[in-house]
Parts: C-alpha cells; structure tokens; sequence
C-alpha cells in the first residue's frame, strides 16, 4: 500500500492512516474481501476436479465453459440485456434528470419521490411485481426470436436502473450555468439544438457514469431477472445460480471468472473515460 | 427554473417518456401485487380481489412473525459489524493522502462491483465442509467446523456484502469533518478514543445513521445470501416470498408479505427522515 504520505516528516496526530494497529485492521479486512475471489479465480485453472487441493496448471475448465452452449448462450443474453437495458435507462435518467432541473410543475416532489421508489423498493418485492406484470397483465410471448424473446428482462432491467442514472446526471446538472443555454438559444439554436449541443456535452460524464453503474446493475441482478425470466430465457446469473445450488465446480470457477474479468475490465474503461472527461474540462 | 406551461412541448417531450415508463413498468406492476394482496386464489391461476384481510392476518402467524423476527435480526447484526468492521476503514481513507484514498476506495469498491451470485459462491467454496478454510483447519488438527449452511454462513455472507454500502458514505461522512476540532481536541488532552467518541460519532452522526439506513435495507430484503448459504433454519422474509410465488403458488400471501417488507422499509426511511429533522431543529435552537 502507498499510504506513506510524508514518511519523513513526523507522525502528526491525526495520521491514522499511518497508524499500524489501523493498518493491520485495513489488511485483513482486504483479506476477507479479496481471499475467497481469489481462490475462485486461482482454482478455475486447477486440474483437480475436486477444487480443494492444488494438483497443477490447466486452461480445461475454460475450454468446457466454452464447449457449454447454455452457458455461452445465458452469457450472451446477459450482455445483450445489459447493453439494450443500459442504453434506454441513461436516456430515460437523463430525461428525468433534466425534467426535475428544468421544470416547475405540479407534484413535482411526488414525482421526485416515485422515480426515487424503485432504489429503495426491495429487490424481491420489484421481481414478484414483474412475475405478476408479465404472466398476467402483459403476457410476453414465449415464441419470439432473440433478442425480442428478452425484452421482459430488459423492461425489468430498464425500470430498476434508470433511476441511478437520474441521482447520477442531476448531481452534474446542479453545476450546469443556465446562462450558457441561453445564450445558445439567443444565438439561434432551438430546443433541441440547444439540448444536443449545450446541455448533452455538460452531462457527459454522468452519462458516462450512468451508463457503467447501469450496466453493471444489469449485469449483477439476480433475484429481479429469476422472477422475469420465462424457462427458455436464462440469463448467466440465472444460469450459475442453477449449477451453483448443488456443487462447486472449476468449471463455475471459470465461467465465474469470466465475468469478473468482463466487470473488472469494464469499470476500469469507465473511470478512465471519466478521468479524460474532467481533464478535458479543466484544460477547457 | 421553468414553468412547464410555459414551454408546453419541451416539457412534454422530455418529462413525457419517463413518466409513462415509470407507470407502465414500475407502479403498476406494484399496485397490482397490493391489490392482489387483498385477494384469494380461487383455483390454480385465478386470483379474485375480495378485499380480504385475510393475507394479512395469516402474517401474524408465530411461524411468519418469526421470520420476520429473524430478518431484522439478521440486517441488525449485519449493519452493527459492518459498523465495527468499516469505522476503521473509512476514518483511515479519511486521512490518507489522495493516492492512498483513491486505491483504498477502489479496493473496497472492486467487490462491490462483482457480480453478487459471484461472491456468494466464492463464500460457499471457502465454508463449506471440504472447503478451503477446514481443509486448511485439517491440517492443523481441528474441524472440520460446520462452516456453511447455518445462521453464522449468513450472516458473515451478509457483511461480507454489504460492507462497501456502510464504508462509501461512513467515508464521506468523516470527511466532510472540520479536522482542526479534531485536533483541538487531541491538544487539549482527550486521547483518540475520546476524540471519536465525543467529536467524531456526534458530529459525523446524520451521515453514519443514513450509512446505517443503507446497509439495514438491502441486508433485510436479501434473498440469495440466506437461499445459498443458509440452513433450513435461516430464512429470511425474501425467501418465504420467493416460495409463495413459485413454489406454493399463493400469490395473495406473497404479495401480503411483499407489502409488508415493503412497508417495514418505509417506516425505516420515514424514520431516519424523521430523526434528521429532529437533529436539525435541535441544531438550530
């Protein structure tokens, strides 16, 4: 860990960060948060099927996940959803952020709060609300080709994220100087030029960051897809719940791993876009 | 800000699809669980909406109130360790410099991001029987410990993830802290234990309760965390409601008890709302 700030200078009363008992603490507490991830990653390349002792080096547990045409199949479906379900939430959490900022209209704090409703509302109380909606109210066909056959899954999906995304985007909002849209109108621009031009570039890295919560929320959800999910659409955490119920396998390890991976890639993608973002601002 | 008459259409096309989203796809699917909660199945899919209480009143069950019991137990142990477990840190990242701060909140947040079914079933690898942890107690001599499949599985499955939910905004509580009190406190003799006692806690309160609120909410609706690694004995409100409605198939009483931990939740919202208000009145006199 760089922690050591000044370690030259003399320990001042409030570096508790420099404070070894702390430290010790911060340690295994990472301890705790990373050992069981990293078991998972390291015994998805163990050659014993048994996945306790370490027997040797092997690449077999990925060809399987691969060679698995359900798994291959959940895994694609997943990043479908997720993409689809991504991209109408930041449009949808972005319209809401700039309706709240914009606009004075009746019950607006009423509106405030339901948009609010569905990050505080229990996931498994938004999944049978979604069992309920789409078996009996708006029965999704079974038959459809893909992707339509997931659209039940992406609304699901699209109702729970986008209102992050509106937190996210009426943070940045709050710092947007009105007078710039103004001028852009006074110059001619109309409403919609003014929007696309003036008000999107200002959002961006909340959109940004919208977009990277959003999918990852897609990516991560469980207990909402379980109850949305008909037999024939299975999503990979679906899937990996069904194989996980009754054994530890390498070749969930892998397939466990790959995803990781994806998450971990894509977070890192997403701060550094972010990082550009607001370097490019303070140069502007 | 604008009045929306007096921009009609913008206000129509940028407020209009949302709205209609947030209805379709969200609120009534909601009303229609709660209007279903006051129904009785009359046959293997039919529910007719009598406006029976009877959903509810079968909730205060010894067997349900118990469940219930056990869940706010359950979110209640977790939130208080994860306080225990996350003071620590978030008053360390308080006070480190900007690099260390920037790779501590990425180490605690990198799991926060992993895919949940994913921590859990690395969770149940470490406890179970031949897992890693009593493999390794073997070669010492001692276990193999019941490790998975009990209260103990869940509820350290439970901090282990919902731990980030109380660091972030402990974190950003401490830091909104005037350190030169801090200080003036440490020179004027109290000793740190004193200092966070009597300085830090009350003046970091309202962002530690909102801290507490966010960890208490998810930990009382979790589903997997109990379904995976717990025993028979160890569930919670979210898995009973899981098998009303795929498995016993008496959507009524599921939907009753959906709308009870929903309530539960709003009355933990309302309150801390509550509280703040009480605080900032106190604050002001």
């Amino acid at each position: 860990m760089t922690l050591r700030t000044r370690s030259r200078e003399a320990k001042g009363p409030l570096d508790y960060a420099r404070n070894w008992p702390l430290r010790i603490w911060i340690a295994l507490v990472l301890v705790f948060l990373y050992a069981p991830l990293a078991c998972l990653v390291a015994f998805s390349f163990n050659e014993s099927r048994r996945n306790i002792v370490w027997t040797g080096f092997t690449f077999d547990w990925y060809g399987t996940v691969f060679g698995d045409d359900e798994l291959i199949t959940a895994f694609v479906n997943s990043l479908t959803i997720a993409a689809l379900s991504t991209l109408a939430s930041v449009v949808l959490g972005a319209l809401v952020a700039v309706a709240l900022w914009r606009f004075r209209f009746p019950f607006k704090p009423v509106f405030d709060g339901l948009v609010a409703l569905p990050i505080v509302v229990p996931e498994i109380c938004m999944g049978v609300s979604m069992l309920v909606f789409f078996s009996r109210v708006v029965p999704w066909p079974t038959d459809l080709p893909w992707p339509l056959d997931l659209g039940a899954i992406v609304i699901a999906h699209i109702s729970f994220s986008f209102p992050f995304v509106a937190v996210i985007v009426r943070a940045r909002l709050a710092s947007f100087n009105r007078e710039l849209e103004e001028a852009a109108k006074d110059l001619g621009a109309g409403e919609f030029r003014a929007f696309i031009d003036v008000l999107v570039p200002h959002m961006r890295p909340a959109l940004i960051a919208g977009a990277l919560l959003a999918f990852t929320l897609s990516l991560d959800d469980f207990v909402i897809t379980f109850f949305t999910s008909g037999p024939d659409t299975v999503t990979f955490p679906v899937k990996v719940y069904s194989m996980v119920r009754f054994s530890v396998t390498p070749e969930v390890n892998a397939a466990s791993t790959l995803l990781m991976a994806v998450t971990v890639v894509l977070t890192l993608i997403g701060l550094k876009m972010q990082g550009k973002d607001v370097a490019k601002m303070g140069n502007g | 800000m604008q009045d929306w008459r007096d921009a009609k259409g913008p206000f129509a096309a940028i407020f209009g699809a949302p709205a209609l989203w947030l209805l379709a796809f969200f609120l009534i699917p909601l009303a229609i669980v709660w209007a279903y909660s006051f129904g009785r199945p009359t046959g293997l899919t039919d529910i007719a909406i009598t406006g029976t209480f009877a959903n509810y009143v079968r909730t205060a069950d010894p067997v349900y109130l118990g469940i219930f019991a056990k869940s706010i137990w359950f979110a209640a142990i977790t939130t208080l360790l994860c306080l225990v477990v996350g003071f620590p840190i978030a008053l360390v990242i308080t006070f480190a410099s900007e690099r260390g701060k920037a790779l501590l909140l990425l180490a605690i947040m990198l799991p926060f991001w992993t895919n949940l079914l994913i921590r859990t079933y690395a969770l149940m690898a470490m406890l179970r029987t031949e897992g890693y942890v009593n493999t390794s107690l073997g070669w010492l001599g001692i276990g193999p410990l019941p490790l998975l499949h009990n209260n103990f599985a869940v509820t350290l499955g439970l901090v282990y993830v919902n731990l980030p939910f109380l660091v972030l905004p402990l974190y950003s509580a401490l830091d909104r802290l005037d350190k030169s009190l801090l200080e003036a406190s440490l020179d004027l003799g109290a000793g740190h234990l004193r200092t966070i006692r009597e300085i830090v806690i009350p003046l970091a309160l309202p962002g530690i309760l909102s801290g507490l609120l966010i960890t208490f909410i998810p930990a009382l609706g979790s589903y997997l965390t109990p379904d995976l690694l717990g025993g028979p004995d160890s569930q919670m409100i979210a898995n009973v409601i899981e098998r009303q409605f795929k498995r016993a198939n008496d959507w009524p009483f599921g939907a009753a008890l959906s709308f009870i931990l929903m309530y539960l939740t709003f009355i933990c919202i309302a309150g801390q709302g509550l509280l703040a208000r009480r605080r900032e009145k106190a604050g002001a006199v």
